[in-house]
């Protein structure tokens, strides 16, 4: 097959995969897996920046991701008066204070040199800084979470259009990864693996824990999600009704319009977000292809081919490895964003490594590391395969229930829940079926890492020998 | 003095008992992923998930063995269990070298793609312990609840804080001192164990010396499925089983084999009490024992507790930061197996 | 028929060939040095009849038996020990506990051997319980050679075990490997510091893309005025 009509192949079964979900199972199901396939098509560009082009090994996507959903909720939710009324000072103070230390921090591990200075100067300004800020914040964040606890006991945000959102969770993950960068690049690439785990698992705690800033577990519902409209509101609106009239040919009279309406404007909303969506998708693409194509990306392949020779070329590695670590991670930030905006909530719970983080690496590996188009494909395969298959296994599960419930009236052994109970095999397996695509995506990506380690879509030209 | 030896029983009770139960299991934890670093030298992400591997197939053994009314009296039924676990749970590491690592440890690839690998053996662990047990939390412990119990203390002693000692507890420092012995005996004095070394040490001349590396590389899967069989049911005997707390102890275990230098066990040992002692005394509040120590009018008003137990994973990621920006290769400068 | 022969051999490291008919060969008893300039396939001659590279053509003969197909591995058990140029002690490990890894593949008493070992090393004897990354760089190549003689080998093969280390550990080096040769060893050795190992040479070789250029007693060569011009330095 040439080099150009694979992709286009692969594309267009991708497509085909999607229209026959159209067909079988509802447009509705189809634009929310379509929705979410742009989104994770946007990660897994993100990555592949960072793997494909730098085989930087990022194990806390789930950071980035979920900051950008914090990102959304502070930049959208309207202030809540009260809450700065009570504790904002405080807060805000402790803010500046916190910035004050880092300044001095980085001032002194910029102008010294002395190792022993730099290292119990830090060590003491941390200290003196946790003494001296925690008081302050904790009496804030004490007076903010009391106030409404029920339906606020939070900050809020700025009030903001959650579009702005996308571009600042852009810079905030940008910041995040010069910290991590600053830290973990430069040595063996699964510290760096090790050290982004970590910033996740930490990301996603301040998100669950600190509720004058998120709500934490009592999540926030209903994020104001404009430009794109509310289905309800949509359903009021004369000029909806008047385009579901004239596209349905039924009329506001017949006794089937209401359900015509709600399901037109479901599909209508879900339709405002993919359009959205590709046009962030594309930017993304087209920067991304840019950059790969650029003497910057060409230095960032041979940097990644080759470190040694690239730096004794006189490149700076580490630091070509930064940038591409930022870049990366603001748009992971970016996509974060974008599926907050989506599910018009903020749920810390839901944030779980194995589908924000090692799920993406599959799309990257599957879909081809370093060619962004393939980044897209495995994007796109990856969410539909991630969906479908527990739909799949669900089918699966019923109908062996129902085809093999009188012939096999075996019981087996269960192994849940306390104790070894009889139960009868059925009954497991239906249990079980849930946890069936966690299987698949673990096999999928050991077959493709073995047997097809340079991904659906290929780099060009790249001769990487794995 | 009364208010003295109160404190000192309060720290005892909540600090530096649990905080050695819980650094021996992170010690076994983290010397699994140590040998792995050193003889297979990659960092291998399906560890927190073979220790609910283990611990998992432990589990049924006991109900097993609890229906078959075996028991070990005043012990868990589990210790009887856990040679069974171990068992299934090599067999399990072995076939998966078989069938994953090999592979590249034959066409000499990057430790990074061998991670990558076990990024991919990790989701399938994962979703063999959720097919099998479910995601719900398991509690296995049988046999006596405590050696010394809190009120029994306090009569004892006169004072009014108490101090009770799980059995859970004290057999995860026997379970992981035997077991930590062994480890050095073996790789000290005998001649696999000493194979193990020198392939970790100069693979190339190891070779020339004709030491077999798939064996060393059996043994060391064998060594690992039992490293984090222990490590993972003395963890769940003392808190309880849960699939999703395995994976999230990869952090901490991490951070301790780093601390300690990769490949070096000793390190690691090291590493695992830090972290741990490290986890506890910063989520412990010390109202209560500021208050025994502290003149009467100096009481503090807070729970003095410097980080909440919501942000333990912080204390791990900050002892790796401080690691990796202070000295990168650990405080026993691993990267070898040296016993 | 010599004990260990290579015998015009082709073959590189899967790419071109870097020997070009090349034919090496040592006696038991006798030290044959590999000499010649950069790049002139010294210690890929050697590395070509310890079986780590493709040989293309030609044929590797211990004993009058044909090894060009054995692994490096088999052929250690055959009797060949080899000592590389570096990373050649285990530095993590005591000196005693390299000379046991040297031995791994034998199953009977090592402590003879090991013994005959300090006797020829009296240094490694002294600091037996020390760390092999420890020592200097004369004392790791004593580690290095005796972890190679603890197979009891009947051929052991040097590649450039003066390198890096002074002229007068050179000459004590020297000296041990005349003893070794003395207990009917067959010694291949691959040397940058041609004059002063030709001076101990039964046989030199001097090699020059892949192909040998002179073959003589060690004595010859060295009087040889072409190879002292070319290759000696006058």
């Amino acid at each position: 097959m040439s080099q150009s009509l694979r992709p286009i192949l692969l594309f267009a079964a991708m497509a085909a995969a999607l229209l026959a979900v159209g067909f079988g199972q509802g447009w509705p199901v189809m634009l929310v897996i379509l929705n979410l396939c742009l989104i994770s098509a946007v990660m897994s560009v993100g990555l592949n920046m960072q793997w494909g082009y730098a085989g930087l090994f990022n194990a806390g996507v789930m950071a980035f991701v979920a900051v950008g959903g914090m990102v959304a909720v502070l930049i959208s939710e309207p202030p809540v008066m009260v809450g700065w009324e009570a504790g904002g000072a405080r807060i805000l103070v402790a803010g500046v204070m916190v910035a004050t230390f880092s300044g001095l921090i980085y001032a002194l591990r910029r102008f010294i040199s002395r190792r022993w200075i730099k290292n119990w100067g830090t060590a003491a300004l941390l200290v003196a800084a946790y003494f001296i800020i925690r008081p302050v914040f904790e009496g804030g964040v004490t007076a903010v979470e009391s106030i409404a606890a029920a339906s606020a006991g939070n900050l809020g945000g700025l009030g903001l259009n959650i579009l702005v959102s996308w571009v600042v969770a852009a810079v905030v993950c940008m910041g995040v990864a010069w910290v991590i960068g600053r830290i973990a690049l430069g040595l063996r690439a699964d510290y760096l693996a090790i050290a982004t785990l970590g910033i996740s698992e930490i990301v996603v705690a301040v998100a669950k824990n600190e509720e004058w800033l998120t709500r934490g577990v009592k999540n926030i519902t209903s994020l104001k999600r404009a430009p794109v409209p509310r289905e309800t509101n949509l359903q009021q609106a004369e000029w909806f009704q008047n385009l579901v009239s004239t596209l349905s040919g039924t009329n506001p009279g017949d006794a089937d319009f209401k359900t015509t309406v709600i399901e037109a404007s479901s599909i209508f909303v879900k339709l405002c977000f993919t359009g959205l969506f590709t046009i962030v998708l594309g930017i993304v693409l087209f920067l991304a292809i840019r950059a790969l194509n650029s003497p910057w990306g060409r230095m960032m392949r041979a940097i990644r081919d080759n470190d040694v020779a690239a730096s004794a070329m006189g490149k700076n590695v580490v630091r070509r490895h930064r940038e591409v670590f930022i870049v990366g991670a603001a748009i992971l930030g970016v996509s974060g964003a974008m599926l907050t905006t989506l599910d018009g909530q903020f749920t810390p719970t839901g944030y779980q490594p194995l589908r924000y983080t090692f799920l993406i690496w599959v799309m990257v590996i599957v879909g081809g590391s370093g060619n962004n188009l393939g980044a897209v494909l495995g994007g796109f395969v990856i969410w539909f395969f991630w969906i479908e298959a527990e739909v799949a296994a669900q089918w699966i599960s019923v109908n062996m229930e129902k085809v093999l419930t009188p012939y096999l009236d075996v019981v087996l052994i269960s192994l849940g829940e306390g104790s070894l109970k009889v139960q009868h095999g059925v009954t497991w397996l239906k249990n079980a079926a849930p946890h069936f695509r966690y299987l698949l995506m673990g096999m999928v990506l050991l077959l493709a890492l073995r047997f097809s380690p340079r991904g659906l879509i290929p780099e060009a030209g790249a001769a990487r020998a794995h | 003095m009364t208010d003295l030896l109160n404190a000192l029983v309060l720290m005892l009770n909540f600090v530096i008992i649990p905080a050695t139960s819980y650094g021996a299991q992170l010690a076994l934890g983290a010397l699994g992923v140590t040998l792995v670093y050193g003889i297979l030298r990659f960092g291998n992400f399906a560890h927190g998930d073979t220790m609910a591997f283990g611990t998992m197939f432990t589990i049924f053994f006991t109900w097993l063995f609890q229906g078959l009314g075996l028991s070990l009296g005043v012990l868990p039924t589990a210790l009887l269990a856990l040679p069974f676990g171990i068992g299934v749970t090599a067999l399990y590491a072995i076939s998966i070298d078989r069938l994953v690592y090999r592979h590249y440890r034959v066409k000499r690839s990057a430790p990074v793609i061998l991670t990558i690998a076990s990024v991919g053996v990790m989701f399938v662990t994962n979703s063999v312990v959720r097919f099998l047990i479910g995601t719900n939390e398991q509690r296995f412990s049988d046999g006596q609840k405590f050696i010394i119990k809190a009120r029994d203390f306090k009569e004892w002693s006169g004072l009014s804080e108490g101090m009770k000692l799980k059995t859970t507890e004290a057999l995860t420092v026997v379970v992981a001192g035997i077991a930590v012995a062994a480890l050095f005996w073996f790789l000290q004095r005998t001649r696999m164990g000493k194979a193990m070394r020198a392939y970790s040490d100069n693979e190339d001349l190891a070779l020339l010396s004709g030491i077999n590396p798939e064996r060393v590389v059996m043994v060391t899967w064998i060594i690992t499925a039992a490293l984090a069989t222990l490590a993972g049911v003395l963890f769940g005997l003392d808190k309880s089983f849960k699939p999703f707390t395995y994976f999230q102890l990869l952090l901490p275990i991490f951070a301790a084999a780093i601390l300690g230098g990769v490949g070096n066990p000793l390190g690691a040992i090291a590493g695992g009490f830090v972290v741990a002692f490290s986890e506890v005394m910063v989520t412990y509040p010390y109202k209560k024992f500021l208050k025994y120590v502290m003149p009467e009018n100096l009481e503090p008003s807070g729970l003095m507790q410097l980080l909440t137990v919501d942000y333990k994973f912080a204390v791990s990621f900050i002892i790796l930061v401080a690691v990796l920006l202070i000295k990168p290769t650990g405080l026993f400068s691993g990267k070898v197996i040296r016993a | 028929m010599s004990f260990l022969v290579g015998e015009n051999i082709f073959g590189g490291y899967g790419g071109a060939d870097i020997l070009h008919g090349c034919t090496v060969s040592v006696e038991k008893g006798e030290i044959a040095v590999i000499v010649g300039p950069n790049g002139a396939g010294k210690s890929t001659a050697m590395k070509a009849l310890l079986g780590m590279l493709t040989v293309r053509e030609g044929a590797v003969r211990l004993n009058g038996n044909d090894i060009t197909h054995l692994s490096p591995q088999d052929r250690v058990s055959e009797g060949m020990a080899f000592v590389p140029q570096t990373n050649n002690v285990f530095a993590g490990m005591t000196v005693q506990e390299n000379l046991e890894m040297g031995a791994y593949l034998r199953r009977d008493d090592i402590t003879e051997t090991m013994e005959q070992i300090y006797s020829l090393f009296p240094i490694l004897g002294e600091k037996r319980r020390q760390m092999a990354g420890e020592l200097s760089g004369g004392q790791r190549q004593q580690v290095a050679v005796g972890r190679a003689l603890m197979t009891k080998p009947s051929v052991l093969m040097l590649d450039e075990p003066t390198a890096g280390v002074s002229p007068i550990v050179m000459d004590e080096l020297f000296d041990r490997i005349l003893e070794v040769r003395a207990t009917g060893i067959a010694v291949l050795m691959v040397e940058q510091n041609a004059r002063q190992a030709l001076e101990i040479a039964d046989r030199g070789y001097v090699l020059v893309q892949g192909e040998n250029k002179y073959t003589d007693t060690g004595a010859a060569l060295l009087a040889d005025p072409d190879v002292r011009k070319s290759f000696l330095g006058g």
